[in-house]
Protein backbone atom coordinates (compact mmCIF):
# COMPACT_ATOMS: atom_id res chain seq x y z
CA UNK A 1 0.00 0.00 0.00
CA UNK A 2 2.93 2.06 1.28
CA UNK A 3 4.35 2.00 -2.51
CA UNK A 4 1.16 2.50 -4.39
CA UNK A 5 1.22 5.81 -2.21
CA UNK A 6 4.98 6.27 -3.39
CA UNK A 7 4.03 5.64 -7.45
CA UNK A 8 1.07 8.26 -7.24
CA UNK A 9 2.70 11.06 -5.56
CA UNK A 10 5.85 10.81 -7.95
CA UNK A 11 3.09 10.17 -10.87
CA UNK A 12 1.47 13.14 -9.92
CA UNK A 13 4.74 15.58 -9.50
CA UNK A 14 3.60 16.09 -5.86
CA UNK A 15 7.32 16.28 -4.91
CA UNK A 16 8.16 18.81 -7.97
CA UNK A 17 4.89 21.01 -7.10
CA UNK A 18 6.29 20.85 -3.22
CA UNK A 19 9.86 22.40 -4.70
CA UNK A 20 8.36 24.61 -7.21
CA UNK A 21 6.20 26.21 -4.54
CA UNK A 22 9.01 26.85 -2.36
CA UNK A 23 11.11 28.62 -5.23
CA UNK A 24 8.41 29.99 -6.40
CA UNK A 25 7.54 31.86 -2.88
CA UNK A 26 11.39 32.98 -2.57
CA UNK A 27 10.54 34.75 -5.97
CA UNK A 28 8.98 37.13 -4.23
CA UNK A 29 10.80 37.21 -1.10
CA UNK A 30 12.62 40.62 -0.14
CA UNK A 31 16.07 40.10 -1.83
CA UNK A 32 18.96 40.41 0.59
CA UNK A 33 22.01 41.90 -2.06
CA UNK A 34 24.07 44.27 -0.48
CA UNK A 35 24.84 46.49 -3.42
CA UNK A 36 28.41 46.65 -2.67
CA UNK A 37 29.75 49.99 -4.11
CA UNK A 38 26.60 51.72 -3.11
CA UNK A 39 25.95 49.98 0.15
CA UNK A 40 27.69 48.22 2.57
CA UNK A 41 27.64 46.14 5.18
CA UNK A 42 28.19 47.24 8.87
CA UNK A 43 31.84 47.07 10.10
CA UNK A 44 32.66 45.74 13.28
CA UNK A 45 35.35 48.17 15.35
CA UNK A 46 37.47 45.14 15.71
CA UNK A 47 37.96 45.17 11.79
CA UNK A 48 41.53 44.00 11.22
CA UNK A 49 42.61 45.70 7.65
CA UNK A 50 44.56 47.42 6.32
CA UNK A 51 48.07 48.01 8.80
CA UNK A 52 48.55 51.61 10.15
CA UNK A 53 51.38 52.83 12.28
CA UNK A 54 50.39 55.95 15.01
CA UNK A 55 51.80 58.50 16.50
CA UNK A 56 51.30 60.03 19.72
CA UNK A 57 49.85 63.48 19.85
CA UNK A 58 52.63 65.54 20.02
CA UNK A 59 53.93 64.20 16.49
CA UNK A 60 56.00 61.55 18.13
CA UNK A 61 55.89 58.31 16.81
CA UNK A 62 54.82 55.51 18.72
CA UNK A 63 56.51 52.66 17.39
CA UNK A 64 59.96 51.78 19.98
CA UNK A 65 61.50 48.96 17.96
CA UNK A 66 60.86 46.18 20.15
CA UNK A 67 59.95 44.01 17.42
CA UNK A 68 57.45 41.89 19.44
CA UNK A 69 55.21 42.41 16.40
CA UNK A 70 58.08 40.74 14.09
CA UNK A 71 58.23 38.09 16.80
CA UNK A 72 54.93 37.11 17.28
CA UNK A 73 54.13 37.42 12.85
CA UNK A 74 53.08 33.89 11.73
CA UNK A 75 52.99 35.17 8.63
CA UNK A 76 56.54 37.38 9.11
CA UNK A 77 55.39 39.51 6.86
CA UNK A 78 57.00 42.20 8.65
CA UNK A 79 60.54 43.26 8.80
CA UNK A 80 62.12 46.11 11.25
CA UNK A 81 65.46 47.24 11.61
CA UNK A 82 66.16 49.86 14.26
CA UNK A 83 68.97 52.17 15.98
CA UNK A 84 68.91 54.58 18.38
CA UNK A 85 67.72 57.95 17.56
CA UNK A 86 70.56 60.99 17.64
CA UNK A 87 68.25 61.98 20.91
CA UNK A 88 69.04 58.45 22.22
CA UNK A 89 65.77 57.35 22.16
CA UNK A 90 65.23 53.71 20.73
CA UNK A 91 63.02 54.57 17.46
CA UNK A 92 62.91 52.06 13.74
CA UNK A 93 64.77 52.20 10.91
CA UNK A 94 62.44 50.38 8.69
CA UNK A 95 59.57 48.83 9.43
CA UNK A 96 58.07 47.05 6.69
CA UNK A 97 54.90 45.09 6.49
CA UNK A 98 54.18 42.56 2.99
CA UNK A 99 50.48 42.59 2.58
CA UNK A 100 50.71 39.88 0.19
CA UNK A 101 52.59 37.41 3.04
CA UNK A 102 49.96 39.32 5.64
CA UNK A 103 47.40 37.26 7.09
CA UNK A 104 45.70 39.92 8.91
CA UNK A 105 45.23 37.54 11.97
CA UNK A 106 45.40 41.23 14.23
CA UNK A 107 48.77 39.13 16.35
CA UNK A 108 50.77 42.31 15.51
CA UNK A 109 48.00 44.71 17.03
CA UNK A 110 47.92 42.62 19.88
CA UNK A 111 51.95 42.19 20.83
CA UNK A 112 52.16 46.11 20.32
CA UNK A 113 52.92 47.38 23.91
CA UNK A 114 52.87 51.00 23.03
CA UNK A 115 49.25 50.30 20.36
CA UNK A 116 51.70 51.46 17.62
CA UNK A 117 50.89 48.94 14.78
CA UNK A 118 47.15 48.69 14.10
CA UNK A 119 44.67 47.13 11.73
CA UNK A 120 42.45 49.69 10.45
CA UNK A 121 38.90 49.28 8.68
CA UNK A 122 40.19 50.34 5.77
CA UNK A 123 40.26 46.89 2.95
CA UNK A 124 39.47 49.05 -0.27
CA UNK A 125 43.01 49.25 -1.43
CA UNK A 126 45.47 47.93 -4.10
CA UNK A 127 47.97 47.17 -5.72
CA UNK A 128 48.66 47.17 -9.58
CA UNK A 129 52.12 45.42 -9.37
CA UNK A 130 53.26 42.86 -6.34
CA UNK A 131 55.62 45.64 -5.44
CA UNK A 132 52.72 47.70 -4.60
CA UNK A 133 51.32 45.94 -1.55
CA UNK A 134 55.06 46.47 -0.13
CA UNK A 135 54.16 49.05 2.72
CA UNK A 136 56.90 51.04 4.04
CA UNK A 137 57.70 53.00 7.21
CA UNK A 138 56.30 56.27 5.36
CA UNK A 139 53.25 54.32 4.20
CA UNK A 140 52.54 53.02 7.45
CA UNK A 141 52.93 56.46 8.90
CA UNK A 142 50.88 57.93 6.10
CA UNK A 143 48.29 55.60 6.93
CA UNK A 144 48.11 56.53 10.72
CA UNK A 145 47.90 59.84 10.15
CA UNK A 146 45.11 60.02 7.81
CA UNK A 147 43.06 57.56 9.72
CA UNK A 148 43.90 58.70 12.70
CA UNK A 149 40.60 59.68 14.40
CA UNK A 150 39.00 56.57 12.94
CA UNK A 151 41.56 54.27 14.59
CA UNK A 152 41.09 56.34 18.14
CA UNK A 153 37.89 56.07 18.40
CA UNK A 154 37.95 51.99 17.23
CA UNK A 155 40.29 51.66 20.16
CA UNK A 156 38.32 53.64 22.83
CA UNK A 157 34.88 51.35 21.82
CA UNK A 158 36.76 48.19 22.50
CA UNK A 159 38.42 49.19 25.63
CA UNK A 160 35.15 48.50 27.47
CA UNK A 161 35.40 44.74 26.39
CA UNK A 162 39.22 44.17 27.45
CA UNK B 1 -0.80 44.65 -48.81
CA UNK B 2 -1.18 45.47 -52.91
CA UNK B 3 0.45 48.28 -53.05
CA UNK B 4 3.69 46.95 -51.39
CA UNK B 5 3.00 43.54 -53.81
CA UNK B 6 3.19 45.86 -56.27
CA UNK B 7 5.90 48.33 -55.31
CA UNK B 8 8.15 45.28 -54.72
CA UNK B 9 7.41 43.88 -58.17
CA UNK B 10 8.32 47.18 -60.06
CA UNK B 11 11.43 47.09 -58.02
CA UNK B 12 12.78 43.57 -58.24
CA UNK B 13 10.66 42.32 -60.96
CA UNK B 14 10.97 38.67 -61.43
CA UNK B 15 12.83 38.38 -58.12
CA UNK B 16 10.45 39.63 -55.85
CA UNK B 17 8.70 36.64 -54.46
CA UNK B 18 12.37 35.39 -53.02
CA UNK B 19 12.69 38.90 -51.84
CA UNK B 20 9.65 38.88 -49.98
CA UNK B 21 10.29 35.19 -48.82
CA UNK B 22 13.26 36.90 -47.16
CA UNK B 23 11.71 39.79 -45.84
CA UNK B 24 9.14 37.49 -43.85
CA UNK B 25 12.51 35.04 -42.95
CA UNK B 26 13.88 38.26 -41.40
CA UNK B 27 10.85 39.50 -39.58
CA UNK B 28 10.90 35.82 -37.85
CA UNK B 29 14.48 35.45 -37.35
CA UNK B 30 15.30 39.26 -36.12
CA UNK B 31 12.05 39.44 -32.93
CA UNK B 32 13.28 35.62 -32.55
CA UNK B 33 16.96 36.57 -31.58
CA UNK B 34 15.86 40.00 -29.74
CA UNK B 35 13.78 37.44 -27.63
CA UNK B 36 16.71 34.80 -27.41
CA UNK B 37 18.61 37.68 -26.17
CA UNK B 38 16.16 39.12 -23.53
CA UNK B 39 15.65 35.30 -22.69
CA UNK B 40 19.18 35.13 -21.32
CA UNK B 41 18.11 38.45 -19.16
CA UNK B 42 14.70 37.24 -18.35
CA UNK B 43 16.46 33.63 -17.58
CA UNK B 44 19.33 35.28 -14.85
CA UNK B 45 16.68 37.84 -13.33
CA UNK B 46 13.81 35.15 -12.96
CA UNK B 47 16.73 32.79 -10.95
CA UNK B 48 18.13 35.51 -9.71
CA UNK B 49 15.04 36.54 -7.43
CA UNK B 50 14.11 33.10 -6.50
CA UNK B 51 17.74 32.52 -5.21
CA UNK B 52 16.89 35.95 -3.49
CA UNK B 53 18.86 37.97 -5.30
CA UNK B 54 18.49 41.12 -7.85
CA UNK B 55 20.47 39.57 -10.60
CA UNK B 56 22.17 41.89 -13.11
CA UNK B 57 21.76 45.27 -13.10
CA UNK B 58 24.74 47.26 -14.17
CA UNK B 59 24.32 47.79 -17.13
CA UNK B 60 21.54 50.05 -17.99
CA UNK B 61 18.69 50.38 -16.12
CA UNK B 62 17.78 46.69 -14.58
CA UNK B 63 20.52 45.41 -16.49
CA UNK B 64 18.33 45.80 -19.91
CA UNK B 65 21.44 46.43 -21.59
CA UNK B 66 22.78 43.17 -20.50
CA UNK B 67 22.55 40.69 -23.45
CA UNK B 68 23.73 43.39 -25.85
CA UNK B 69 27.27 43.81 -23.85
CA UNK B 70 26.86 40.00 -23.49
CA UNK B 71 26.30 39.99 -27.45
CA UNK B 72 29.38 42.44 -28.05
CA UNK B 73 31.58 40.77 -25.69
CA UNK B 74 31.43 37.21 -27.59
CA UNK B 75 31.32 38.87 -30.89
CA UNK B 76 34.83 40.52 -30.50
CA UNK B 77 36.27 37.73 -28.88
CA UNK B 78 38.63 34.87 -30.78
CA UNK B 79 37.21 32.12 -32.02
CA UNK B 80 40.06 29.20 -30.69
CA UNK B 81 40.18 25.95 -32.82
CA UNK B 82 42.38 23.70 -30.98
CA UNK B 83 45.23 22.44 -32.49
CA UNK B 84 44.68 18.52 -33.01
CA UNK B 85 40.54 19.21 -33.87
CA UNK B 86 39.11 18.13 -36.74
CA UNK B 87 38.57 22.24 -38.33
CA UNK B 88 36.53 21.46 -40.89
CA UNK B 89 33.74 19.70 -38.65
CA UNK B 90 34.55 22.13 -35.91
CA UNK B 91 33.62 24.79 -37.79
CA UNK B 92 30.17 23.49 -39.18
CA UNK B 93 28.95 21.94 -36.32
CA UNK B 94 27.55 24.96 -34.49
CA UNK B 95 26.09 26.38 -37.57
CA UNK B 96 24.52 22.84 -37.87
CA UNK B 97 23.48 23.67 -34.39
CA UNK B 98 21.44 26.59 -34.60
CA UNK B 99 20.36 26.36 -38.36
CA UNK B 100 17.31 23.69 -37.48
CA UNK B 101 16.80 25.67 -34.62
CA UNK B 102 16.10 28.78 -36.75
CA UNK B 103 14.43 26.75 -39.76
CA UNK B 104 11.55 25.00 -37.63
CA UNK B 105 10.07 28.50 -37.11
CA UNK B 106 9.38 28.36 -41.09
CA UNK B 107 5.65 26.73 -40.15
CA UNK B 108 5.12 28.12 -37.00
CA UNK B 109 2.23 29.54 -37.31
CA UNK B 110 1.28 32.44 -35.64
CA UNK B 111 -2.26 33.17 -36.06
CA UNK B 112 -5.05 31.82 -38.66
CA UNK B 113 -2.69 33.55 -41.63
CA UNK B 114 0.70 34.67 -40.17
CA UNK B 115 2.83 31.34 -41.73
CA UNK B 116 5.35 31.93 -43.33
CA UNK B 117 5.13 27.63 -45.10
CA UNK B 118 1.61 26.79 -43.95
CA UNK B 119 2.46 23.37 -45.40
CA UNK B 120 -0.02 20.01 -44.48
CA UNK B 121 2.62 18.14 -42.94
CA UNK B 122 4.09 20.68 -40.60
CA UNK B 123 4.42 18.60 -37.45
CA UNK B 124 6.42 16.21 -39.20
CA UNK B 125 8.38 18.58 -40.70
CA UNK B 126 8.86 20.04 -36.90
CA UNK B 127 9.61 16.60 -35.79
CA UNK B 128 12.46 16.10 -38.55
CA UNK B 129 14.12 19.49 -38.46
CA UNK B 130 14.38 19.63 -34.58
CA UNK B 131 15.99 15.68 -34.62
CA UNK B 132 18.78 16.74 -36.99
CA UNK B 133 20.04 19.59 -34.45
CA UNK B 134 21.60 16.63 -32.26
CA UNK B 135 24.22 16.64 -35.61
CA UNK B 136 25.48 19.98 -34.43
CA UNK B 137 26.23 18.51 -30.70
CA UNK B 138 27.71 15.60 -32.11
CA UNK B 139 30.28 16.68 -34.51
CA UNK B 140 31.15 19.31 -32.10
CA UNK B 141 31.82 16.65 -29.43
CA UNK B 142 33.91 14.23 -31.84
CA UNK B 143 35.64 17.74 -33.59
CA UNK B 144 36.64 18.76 -30.60
CA UNK B 145 38.82 16.21 -29.69
CA UNK B 146 38.73 16.31 -26.26
CA UNK B 147 37.27 14.19 -23.82
CA UNK B 148 34.61 16.28 -21.81
CA UNK B 149 33.48 17.52 -25.18
CA UNK B 150 33.11 13.94 -26.20
CA UNK B 151 31.37 12.84 -23.29
CA UNK B 152 29.22 15.28 -23.42
CA UNK B 153 28.37 15.33 -27.00
CA UNK B 154 27.27 11.24 -26.26
CA UNK B 155 25.50 11.83 -23.20
CA UNK B 156 23.58 14.60 -25.14
CA UNK B 157 22.54 11.84 -28.18
CA UNK B 158 21.85 9.73 -26.34
CA UNK B 159 18.99 11.96 -24.18
CA UNK B 160 17.95 13.38 -27.13
CA UNK B 161 17.43 10.16 -28.89
CA UNK B 162 15.29 8.53 -26.08
CA UNK B 163 13.28 11.39 -24.96
CA UNK B 164 12.22 11.87 -28.65
CA UNK B 165 10.42 8.63 -28.73
CA UNK B 166 7.97 10.28 -25.93
CA UNK B 167 7.78 13.39 -27.57
CA UNK B 168 6.89 11.58 -30.41
CA UNK B 169 4.38 9.60 -28.87
CA UNK B 170 2.32 12.64 -27.20
CA UNK B 171 2.59 14.26 -30.60
CA UNK B 172 0.97 11.30 -31.49
CA UNK B 173 -2.26 11.73 -29.27
CA UNK B 174 -2.47 15.11 -30.77
CA UNK B 175 -2.56 14.42 -34.37
CA UNK B 176 -5.14 11.42 -33.54
CA UNK B 177 -7.90 13.98 -32.22
CA UNK B 178 -7.04 16.81 -34.19
CA UNK B 179 -6.84 14.45 -37.48
CA UNK B 180 -4.31 16.46 -39.42
CA UNK B 181 -0.83 16.93 -39.44
CA UNK B 182 -0.82 20.94 -40.04
CA UNK B 183 -0.32 23.15 -36.92
CA UNK B 184 -2.98 25.54 -38.03
CA UNK B 185 -5.68 22.89 -38.18
CA UNK B 186 -4.13 21.76 -34.34
CA UNK B 187 -4.81 25.08 -33.30
CA UNK B 188 -7.71 25.34 -35.22
CA UNK B 189 -9.48 21.55 -33.83
CA UNK B 190 -8.94 23.10 -30.08
CA UNK B 191 -11.44 25.62 -30.93
CA UNK B 192 -14.27 23.66 -30.42
CA UNK B 193 -15.45 21.70 -27.62
CA UNK B 194 -18.45 21.68 -25.06
CA UNK B 195 -16.27 23.69 -23.35
CA UNK B 196 -15.97 26.27 -25.77
CA UNK B 197 -19.33 26.57 -26.46
CA UNK B 198 -19.76 27.57 -22.99
CA UNK B 199 -17.65 30.76 -23.39
CA UNK B 200 -14.63 28.79 -21.54
CA UNK B 201 -12.76 28.32 -24.14
CA UNK B 202 -9.44 27.46 -22.21
CA UNK B 203 -10.92 24.29 -21.00
CA UNK B 204 -11.37 23.29 -24.55
CA UNK B 205 -7.65 23.04 -25.32
CA UNK B 206 -5.73 19.57 -26.10
CA UNK B 207 -4.07 20.44 -22.69
CA UNK B 208 -6.66 18.87 -20.55
CA UNK B 209 -8.02 15.57 -22.65
CA UNK B 210 -4.76 15.19 -23.24
CA UNK B 211 -3.19 16.00 -19.89
CA UNK B 212 -0.69 13.00 -19.25
CA UNK B 213 0.31 13.64 -22.54
CA UNK B 214 0.87 17.56 -21.97
CA UNK B 215 3.15 16.69 -19.08
CA UNK B 216 5.36 14.37 -21.08
CA UNK B 217 5.67 16.42 -23.60
CA UNK B 218 6.97 18.95 -21.47
CA UNK B 219 9.28 17.65 -19.63
CA UNK B 220 10.80 15.66 -22.56
CA UNK B 221 10.78 19.31 -23.98
CA UNK B 222 12.80 19.95 -21.28
CA UNK B 223 15.05 17.23 -21.71
CA UNK B 224 15.24 17.21 -25.42
CA UNK B 225 16.11 21.02 -24.61
CA UNK B 226 19.58 19.92 -22.12
CA UNK B 227 18.16 22.24 -19.68
CA UNK B 228 18.27 21.89 -16.15
CA UNK B 229 17.66 19.38 -14.56
CA UNK B 230 18.13 17.10 -17.63
CA UNK B 231 21.52 19.19 -18.36
CA UNK B 232 23.99 16.32 -18.07
CA UNK B 233 25.36 17.08 -21.52
CA UNK B 234 26.55 20.18 -19.95
CA UNK B 235 26.57 19.12 -16.37
CA UNK B 236 29.20 21.73 -15.17
CA UNK B 237 30.45 19.85 -12.25
CA UNK B 238 31.21 16.67 -13.78
CA UNK B 239 32.01 17.84 -17.69
CA UNK B 240 32.86 21.45 -17.01
CA UNK B 241 30.77 22.13 -19.77
CA UNK B 242 30.20 19.51 -22.36
CA UNK B 243 29.83 19.62 -25.75
CA UNK B 244 30.71 23.18 -26.84
CA UNK B 245 34.04 23.36 -23.98
CA UNK B 246 36.06 23.90 -26.96
CA UNK B 247 34.32 26.95 -28.49
CA UNK B 248 34.90 30.43 -27.62
CA UNK B 249 33.37 33.82 -29.02
CA UNK B 250 31.19 33.84 -32.02
CA UNK B 251 31.03 30.15 -32.49
CA UNK B 252 30.05 29.42 -28.17
CA UNK B 253 27.61 32.03 -28.88
CA UNK B 254 25.99 30.06 -31.79
CA UNK B 255 25.43 27.04 -29.68
CA UNK B 256 24.19 29.25 -27.01
CA UNK B 257 21.89 30.93 -29.56
CA UNK B 258 20.29 27.45 -30.90
CA UNK B 259 19.70 26.52 -27.22
CA UNK B 260 17.50 29.52 -26.39
CA UNK B 261 15.94 29.89 -29.75
CA UNK B 262 15.39 25.88 -29.18
CA UNK B 263 13.35 26.80 -25.84
CA UNK B 264 11.39 28.95 -27.38
CA UNK B 265 10.56 26.64 -29.67
CA UNK B 266 9.56 24.04 -28.06
CA UNK B 267 7.49 26.66 -25.93
CA UNK B 268 5.59 27.54 -28.79
CA UNK B 269 5.12 24.35 -29.93
CA UNK B 270 3.50 23.48 -26.64
CA UNK B 271 1.25 26.51 -27.01
CA UNK B 272 0.28 25.44 -30.26
CA UNK B 273 -0.25 21.51 -29.56
CA UNK B 274 -1.74 21.67 -26.36
CA UNK B 275 -2.71 25.46 -25.07
CA UNK B 276 -4.75 26.64 -28.04
CA UNK B 277 -1.54 28.83 -29.92
CA UNK B 278 -3.19 32.30 -30.72
CA UNK B 279 -7.08 31.51 -28.86
CA UNK B 280 -8.08 33.32 -26.18
CA UNK B 281 -8.67 31.66 -23.11
CA UNK B 282 -12.29 33.09 -22.74
CA UNK B 283 -14.98 33.65 -25.22
CA UNK B 284 -15.41 37.32 -24.92
CA UNK B 285 -12.13 38.20 -25.88
CA UNK B 286 -10.67 38.19 -28.94
CA UNK B 287 -8.01 35.84 -30.72
CA UNK B 288 -4.47 37.01 -31.76
CA UNK B 289 -1.32 37.16 -31.69
CA UNK B 290 -0.68 38.20 -28.09
CA UNK B 291 -2.18 34.63 -26.83
CA UNK B 292 0.47 32.82 -28.41
CA UNK B 293 3.18 35.38 -26.72
CA UNK B 294 1.52 34.85 -23.55
CA UNK B 295 1.75 31.35 -23.65
CA UNK B 296 5.13 31.14 -24.87
CA UNK B 297 6.68 33.23 -22.33
CA UNK B 298 4.51 31.49 -19.45
CA UNK B 299 6.09 27.80 -20.77
CA UNK B 300 9.39 29.92 -20.76
CA UNK B 301 8.91 31.06 -17.20
CA UNK B 302 8.35 27.25 -16.28
CA UNK B 303 11.58 26.10 -17.82
CA UNK B 304 12.95 28.75 -16.10
CA UNK B 305 11.77 27.94 -12.75
CA UNK B 306 12.44 24.34 -13.35
CA UNK B 307 16.19 25.55 -13.53
CA UNK B 308 15.78 27.60 -10.20
CA UNK B 309 14.30 24.47 -8.26
CA UNK B 310 15.54 21.23 -9.53
CA UNK B 311 18.71 19.30 -9.28
CA UNK B 312 20.36 17.75 -12.18
CA UNK B 313 19.09 14.24 -12.79
CA UNK B 314 21.98 11.53 -12.19
CA UNK B 315 22.36 10.01 -15.67
CA UNK B 316 20.79 6.48 -15.05
CA UNK B 317 17.57 8.23 -13.75
CA UNK B 318 17.04 10.33 -17.03
CA UNK B 319 17.16 7.16 -18.97
CA UNK B 320 14.92 5.29 -16.66
CA UNK B 321 12.48 8.19 -16.43
CA UNK B 322 12.70 8.19 -20.09
CA UNK B 323 12.41 4.66 -21.14
CA UNK B 324 10.73 3.21 -18.35
CA UNK B 325 8.07 5.61 -17.05
CA UNK B 326 7.70 7.92 -20.27
CA UNK B 327 7.31 5.61 -23.04
CA UNK B 328 5.12 3.01 -21.23
CA UNK B 329 2.45 5.82 -20.06
CA UNK B 330 2.63 7.31 -23.23
CA UNK B 331 1.91 4.02 -24.71
CA UNK B 332 -1.27 3.13 -22.26
CA UNK B 333 -2.87 6.73 -23.16
CA UNK B 334 -2.88 6.49 -26.89
CA UNK B 335 -4.54 2.99 -26.42
CA UNK B 336 -6.62 5.27 -23.66
CA UNK B 337 -7.35 8.27 -26.48
CA UNK B 338 -8.56 5.53 -29.31
CA UNK B 339 -10.53 3.77 -27.24
CA UNK B 340 -12.16 7.63 -26.33
CA UNK B 341 -12.36 8.37 -29.88
CA UNK B 342 -14.03 5.63 -30.90
CA UNK B 343 -16.09 5.11 -27.68
CA UNK B 344 -19.83 7.70 -27.61
CA UNK B 345 -18.30 9.85 -25.28
CA UNK B 346 -15.57 11.06 -27.75
CA UNK B 347 -14.85 14.64 -27.66
CA UNK B 348 -13.74 15.08 -31.56
CA UNK B 349 -15.36 13.85 -34.45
Amino acid sequence: MGSMKEVFNSLFLKELLKGMSVTGKYFFARKITVQYPEEKTPQSFRFRGLHALRRYPNGEERCIACKLCEAICPAMAITIEAEPRDDGSRRTTRYDIDLTKCIFCGFCEEACPVDAVVETRIFEYHGEKRGDLYYTKQMLLANGDRYENQIAQDRQTDASYR
Amino acid sequence: MDALMNFGQGIFGGVWPAVWILIKIVLIVAPLMLGVAYLTLVERKVIGYMQVRIGPNRVGPWGLIQPIADGLKLLFKEIIIPGRSSKGIFIIAPMLAIAPALAAWAVVPFSDTLVLANIDASLLYIMAITSIGVYGIILSGWASNSKYAFLGAMRSAAQMVSYEIAMGFSLICVLMISNSLNLVEIVNVQKQGNFASMGLNFLSWNWLPLLPMFIVYLISGTAELNRAPFDVAEGESEIVAGFHIEYSGMAFALFFLAEYANMILVAALTSIMFLGGWLSPVGFLPDGIIWLLAKISFILLLFLWFRATFPRYRYDQLMRLGWKVFIPICLVWLVVVGVWMMSPFTLWK
